[in-house]
């Protein structure tokens, strides 16, 4: 299917490896004995507890907030007791404050939860605050508070809603699986959402690489305006606003948002979550991970409740297959090593991946021979080996005139560099001390 | 699963690569080389072999005597040096002694490349360096002529016409058999080993287009032969072999471009108003030297750049 009309500039095709997981229907893996939740799940605030130790707790019960617009409560994703609250390491980096649960196995349900409803009997203003209370993040791996984004400034109109399917990160079939087995919940989710947002045009894009996702999709929408958009294979079509560009043909302005052009992009896992926490009550309390790599004897897709430690997900899919040399939360492109599988699934856990030796062998970075292929992989049209050259000298206004703060941080320059130097690497640092840099000089 | 948790590689995303690496670029330059390599044994018989033999080890021996002066890692084998050795010897003529062959292969690497820090850093294409020194320091043996096959003494097609007013026939320079340089006369030879290049995306077509278009329609704007232009000299050997050098040649596409266009210009302005009948490797020298502004100024627009401003 060589359909080259919605598609984008720049990007690398690495090695799907999705063939490991793609054809295994989502299973659903029994809640671990004891979970562990940490507070902080997503970009924003993170929140505070609400339960203290030797507190019971029950099946979607709040057990976390903020008070920051721009945060999600976290919720109980088993009942049980709280054996104790203190930090753990997280799968982003560093320790967090996590709150442990023992699991009595009985899933009994928080009584004070929303009526199971439908959308018609709700109002856009109503969806959006349910969205809220249950929880719901992007599911995609950002993890951005869904809520926040269903509630644009009102000077900024919005009038298209994108589903993104794509899933253009290798080795993740999640998203798949899902809009797979089920398209319905998909495209009622995405119903939701263009309520929500009071929008007529909706899509649902999805790479042309899964076309029987594609075919059950369209089945699923036929009678109602959700229109299913087959996009061309290339990484980082997933990303926001090539995603944007693909489907709209309009581009988000640097440093801007997708409301600027007017869109709002979601997940295609947030969007069965919207249709579940409409359609049960329930908040948000599980998600589908896949767990898969070379070094993964069963990979597989599971669907497992928020808190379930990585060593519980690799035993179930058949343990590791040889030595495991790197372990990744996420895909290979983004996602964040490991130094441990002691570690929770969170709301932006999308995928697991195990490799072994060979796979992930540690090159050490050669000269740069400006051959540019990182110029012409760049999906955001910037130069990463000068970004790159500019923040480890430590020229970070010099970087930001070539913009700096427009990079992504896809990794397609670091993925094609055939020096194996370390571009994205650099630019994120460079980013970080930047921000940091101007935030201290404003206060 | 604890067992083997302290030996968990931690490193930042991305976590795979395309498995590209300089060596392989580098070999399959050497590979584009070949047919222009047998072109000149065919044409120049045993010389070219001693000079293409002579000039390698030239320039592996100062590859490896430099690393080991400054005390870096030896990378001997990675292709670069050994593209430089024989392009030394492909921009020299049959009849050039040994010797001198092996001292510009010396200048080529060491000071056309390793004393700006090695590969990577140079800004001057390093074989062009060499052919610049060897022209300035042997200037009659650099330009003492061979014909193929005999051996005996001729003038370059360009020098023929420049100075005689007499032309040579396309054919016989599109396969090569003319007086020049060792690896330029066959333009069909670098032809075939251009092509892979491209076809392999190690070059960039907009170098070796710019030029070449510009040689072309420029020899048509002064009323000359476009295709003795194209064909004669160093000119294919140099569109698809040294301006395409990545080192010294811009990152981005519109740079790139530039660099062929303007070297062109160059190029002509030199044949035709110029001293030497021959101006490819200044041209590409030059160009060489506007690289570093040209990538100053030169950049894409940004994603949503345009916008932003509106």
């Amino acid at each position: 299917m060589a359909d080259n009309r919605y598609t984008f500039k720049g990007g690398v095709h690495p090695r799907e490896g999705k063939e490991l997981s793609s054809h295994k229907a989502i299973q659903v893996l029994p809640a671990p004995a004891e979970i562990v939740i940490p507070v902080r799940q997503h970009a924003g605030a993170p929140c505070k507890p609400l339960v203290k130790r030797g507190d019971e707790v029950l099946l979607g019960q709040k057990i976390a907030e903020a008070d920051a617009f721009v945060s999600a409560p976290i919720h109980a994703s088993v009942s049980g007791t709280v054996k104790r609250i203190e930090s753990y390491p997280h799968p982003v980096g560093g320790t967090v404050e996590c709150i442990v649960i023992v699991n009595d196995g009985e899933d009994r349900v928080y009584p004070d939860l929303p009526q199971a409803a439908d959308i018609a009997q709700l109002s856009g203003k109503e969806i959006i605050q349910r969205i809220r209370d249950a929880g719901i993040v992007g599911l995609g791996g950002a993890a951005f508070p869904t809520h926040v984004k269903l509630s644009p400034p009102a000077d900024k109109p919005i009038d298209a809603l994108i589903l993104n399917g794509s899933e253009c990160e290798p080795y993740l079939t999640c998203d798949h699986r899902q809009m797979l087995e089920q398209p319905e919940a998909v495209v009622y989710g995405a119903r939701a959402l263009a309520k929500a947002l009071d929008v007529s045009k909706v899509f649902v894009g999805v790479e042309l690489n899964k076309p029987d996702a594609i075919a059950a999709l369209q089945k699923a929408a036929s009678g109602t305006n959700v229109q299913i958009i087959g996009l061309t294979v290339k990484y980082p079509q997933g990303a926001e606003k090539q995603l944007i560009q693909a489907i709209l043909k309009r581009e988000v302005p640097a440093g801007g948002l997708p409301m600027d052009v007017g869109a709002v992009v979601s997940n295609v896992g947030t969007a069965i979550a919207v249709a579940n926490t409409i359609q049960t009550g329930l908040p948000l309390y599980q998600r589908v991970v896949t767990v898969s790599g070379e070094g993964i004897a069963e990979p597989s897709n599971f669907l497992v409740r928020l808190g379930t430690p990585f060593s519980e997900l690799i035993a179930a899919a058949g343990g590791p297959k040889g030595t495991p040399r790197k372990i990744i939360m996420g895909g290979p492109m983004t996602g964040f090593a490991q130094h441990t599988t002691n570690i929770p699934v969170i709301k932006g856990t999308s995928g697991l991946l195990v490799f072994t030796e060979g796979q992930v062998t540690a090159t050490e970075p050669g000269p740069c021979i400006r051959c540019g292929r990182c110029v012409e992989a760049c999906p955001a049209f910037l130069l990463p080996v000068t970004l790159a050259n500019l923040a480890s000298a430590n020229m970070l206004e010099d970087a930001a005139s070539y913009g700096l703060l427009n990079c992504m941080e896809c990794g397609s320059c670091s993925f094609v560099c055939p020096a194996n130097r370390y571009l994205v690497q650099n630019i994120k640092v460079g980013k970080q001390q930047l921000i940091a840099k101007r935030r201290q000089r404003a206060s | 699963m604890e067992n083997t948790e302290p030996k968990l590689l931690m490193s930042p995303a991305p976590h795979v690569s395309s498995g590209e690496s300089i060596s392989r670029i580098m070999y399959a330059v050497l590979l584009a080389l070949v047919p222009a390599a047998l072109a000149s044994i065919y044409y120049f018989r045993f010389r070219a072999v001693l000079l293409i033999v002579t000039c390698s080890v030239a320039a592996l021996a100062t590859e490896y005597v430099f690393q080991k002066l400054r005390n870096k890692p030896i990378s001997l084998w990675d292709g670069s040096a050994l593209i430089t050795g024989v392009l030394v010897a492909f921009n020299v003529p049959a009849s050039l002694p040994l010797w001198m062959a092996f001292v510009g292969t010396v200048v080529a690497i060491s000071i056309g490349k390793q004393v700006f820090g090695g590969l990577g850093h140079n800004p001057f294409n390093p074989a062009l360096v060499g052919r610049a020194f060897l022209l300035a320091a042997f200037p009659v043996a650099m330009t003492t002529w061979t014909a193929p096959f005999d051996g005996t003494t001729t003038a370059t097609p360009l020098a023929l016409m420049k100075m005689e007013g007499t032309t040579t026939s396309l054919w016989q320079l599109f396969i090569g058999q003319t007086g020049g340089s060792l690896g330029e006369t066959s333009a069909l030879a670098i032809l075939i080993g251009g092509l892979y290049l491209l076809y392999k995306g190690y070059i960039d077509w907009r170098v070796p287009v710019g030029y070449l278009g510009t040689v072309f329609v420029l020899s048509v704007v002064f009323g000359q032969d476009p295709l003795f232009h194209l064909l004669a000299g160093g000119l294919m050997l140099g569109a698809f072999f040294m301006a395409t050098d990545m080192v010294t040649s811009p990152i981005t596409a519109k740079g790139r471009l530039i660099f062929g266009i303007c070297a062109g210009v160059i190029l002509m302005i030199i044949r035709l108003w110029g001293g030497y009948p021959e101006g490819v490797s200044y041209s590409i020298l030059l160009m060489n030297g506007f690289t570093p502004l040209i990538d100053r100024y030169v950049r894409p627009r940004m994603f949503g750049e345009v916008r932003a401003n509106a």
